[in-house]
């Protein structure tokens, strides 16, 4: 395995209806990106995307997607319709492969451009799901329903996630939806998809990410901490919902497992659990005692989910802890698909 | 129940429909584009690191630079043919007699062309290097669109070589 770290990561500030196309929203992040990483834009080995072409409702948006690069003269890129934690992964095994030294990874998640909630359903099994439609909230409803009716979690411990979120992001002048409630108001609030409160639900937000990795002489050579990635996997499970023990995320945990995550402590996890069940969910998978590790220190995806960028918000979150020098071991999780059915695991280590 | 599902035989099909709308944002560049329009101007954009003027100002980017279009050019409303098809095709909805010409026509002070029809002289009279202006539709037509141009027409000016790097 060849050394590989993240060295610079960039973020533009989350924001609801954003007037920018998603080309303009990713240019000036991917610039800043680069020129923190110190590496010229054409010494950069390979470029990979994370988009999806139904959040924006334009088919092949991820080619024009390339206008953000300045692919001129021609570069190496590659595009995942999945989020952009996908895309590292592509790039990592590119960087390990040897066959490149650097390569930019990129999201783009402008979510408010059409009902994300009624376009994450066209990703369920159109045979036998498909035909009722459920949207997003409405199946992540039935799984907290199974959790809260046999006992497994609360919620009050919900509501503990919901607040916890929203006042680290206070601390988080990207965040969208921050602010200090106790657990009490929270539980006070109506149910907008009955077991869910809105706090129970992501918010939707426009952003993008990005962040520049690079092998081993390369990464030290420019970055005083990098944040060196000891161990990328994913996992999926099936995507028959009605056959899953929704209670559970088994990919979450083999993910977990083969990435190393129990190797030694953590300080930081940032986990992609756009519900707060879902937190609780991927606690008890991944095995992450919040008394021990800082979980979401960002204020995570309660405080703003940019679909298709929030999981690689999340690992350049985690990243940002280790070049900033705050924590030594971290966990950067992103999910995809419905009900967390698809879990990636990168786990990070400054030097 | 009907009597389609009382009688089960092979699904060979299911409907699952569902609509979605979307707002579609153009961007501050292109916005100043389509507004243009609408009055019947033709603008684009420069980029501030090549100098090369987008017309239209796609994603409000330039692709070579990466780089934020800025200062808006207005452009045209003269142009030159670099390149040219004669239709002969004829098809269902056909709305122009064949044969007919559509030709990437390069605007005045705008570094790359669009592409538009050509009216208003024999298919066989149409070449590179040609003159053309454009025939705007009634006003009362117009729209936030390119297609508030019917047509271009020969201008009857001396033609332009492009190659050479004539504008």
């Amino acid at each position: 395995m060849r050394d590989v770290a993240i060295i610079a990561t960039s973020q533009s500030v989350m924001e609801v209806d954003t007037n920018k196309t998603s080309v303009e929203l990713m240019v000036p992040v991917i610039d800043a990106a680069v020129v923190a990483s110190g590496l010229d834009r054409r010494d950069i080995g390979f470029w990979c995307h994370g988009s999806c072409d139904y959040m924006v409702g334009q088919p092949f948006s991820f080619v024009s997607a390339v206008d953000a690069i300045g692919a001129f003269p021609p570069i190496v890129e590659s595009h995942v319709e999945m989020d952009g934690a996908w895309a590292l992964y592509e790039a990592w095994i590119k960087i390990q492969l040897g066959d490149c030294d650097s390569a930019v990874v990129f999201a783009n998640g402008k979510s408010s451009s059409g009902d994300i909630n009624r376009i994450m359903s066209l990703q369920l099994d159109p045979y036998v799901v498909g035909p009722l439609w459920p949207d997003e909230r409405s199946i992540a409803a039935m799984q907290a329903r199974v959790l809260l009716e046999r006992g497994i979690i609360t919620e009050s411990e919900m509501a503990a996630i919901a607040a916890r979120s929203r006042r680290d992001g206070t601390n988080n002048s990207n965040a969208l939806v921050t602010g200090h409630h106790t657990i009490a108001e929270l539980l006070a609030m109506p149910r907008i998809s009955d077991p869910l409160r809105a706090h129970d639900c992501p918010p939707v937000a426009d952003n993008s990410v990005a962040m520049v990795i690079a092998g081993g002489d390369l990464a030290r050579s420019l970055c005083e901490r990098p944040a060196w990635i000891r161990g990328i996997e994913h996992r999926i499970d099936m995507q028959n919902i009605g056959a899953r023990d929704l209670t559970g995320a088994p990919s979450a945990r083999l993910a977990a497992h083969a990435a190393g995550a129990h190797n030694d402590k953590l300080d930081v996890a940032e986990l992609h659990a756009p519900f707060t069940h879902q937190e609780l969910i991927l606690h008890r998978e991944m095995r992450i005692d919040p008394s021990a590790t800082s979980v979401n220190p960002s204020g995570g995806p309660l405080c703003g989910n940019p679909m298709m960028a929030a999981g690689l918000l999340r690992i350049a979150e985690a990243a940002n802890r280790v070049m900033g020098g705050t924590a030594d071991r971290v966990l950067g999780h992103a999910s995809s698909g419905p009900l967390l059915q698809q879990n990636l695991v990168c786990v990070m280590e400054g030097d | 129940m009907s009597a389609a599902f009382a009688e089960p035989g092979p699904v060979l099909k299911v409907r699952t429909p569902i609509t979605i709308s979307y707002r579609y944002s153009a961007g501050p560049n292109s916005s100043s584009h389509l507004a243009g329009l609408l009055e019947g101007r033709l603008i684009g954009n420069r980029c501030p690191s090549c100098s090369l003027v987008y017309f239209p100002p796609r994603n409000g980017t330039c692709p070579k630079c990466a780089r934020a279009l800025a200062e808006e050019v207005e452009v045209g409303p003269r142009g030159t043919i670099t390149t040219f098809c004669v239709v002969n095709v004829p098809f269902l909805g056909q709305k122009i007699p064949i044969p007919y010409v559509a030709a990437n026509i390069k605007l005045d002070d705008a570094d790359m062309s669009v592409s538009h029809l050509v009216l208003g002289c024999d298919a066989a009279e149409v070449r590179i290097g040609m003159r053309v202006e454009p025939v705007w539709k009634d006003r009362a037509e117009w729209g936030p669109t390119l297609e508030n141009i019917d047509h271009f027409r020969p201008t009857g000016e001396p033609d332009l070589d492009i190659e050479a790097g004539d504008r």
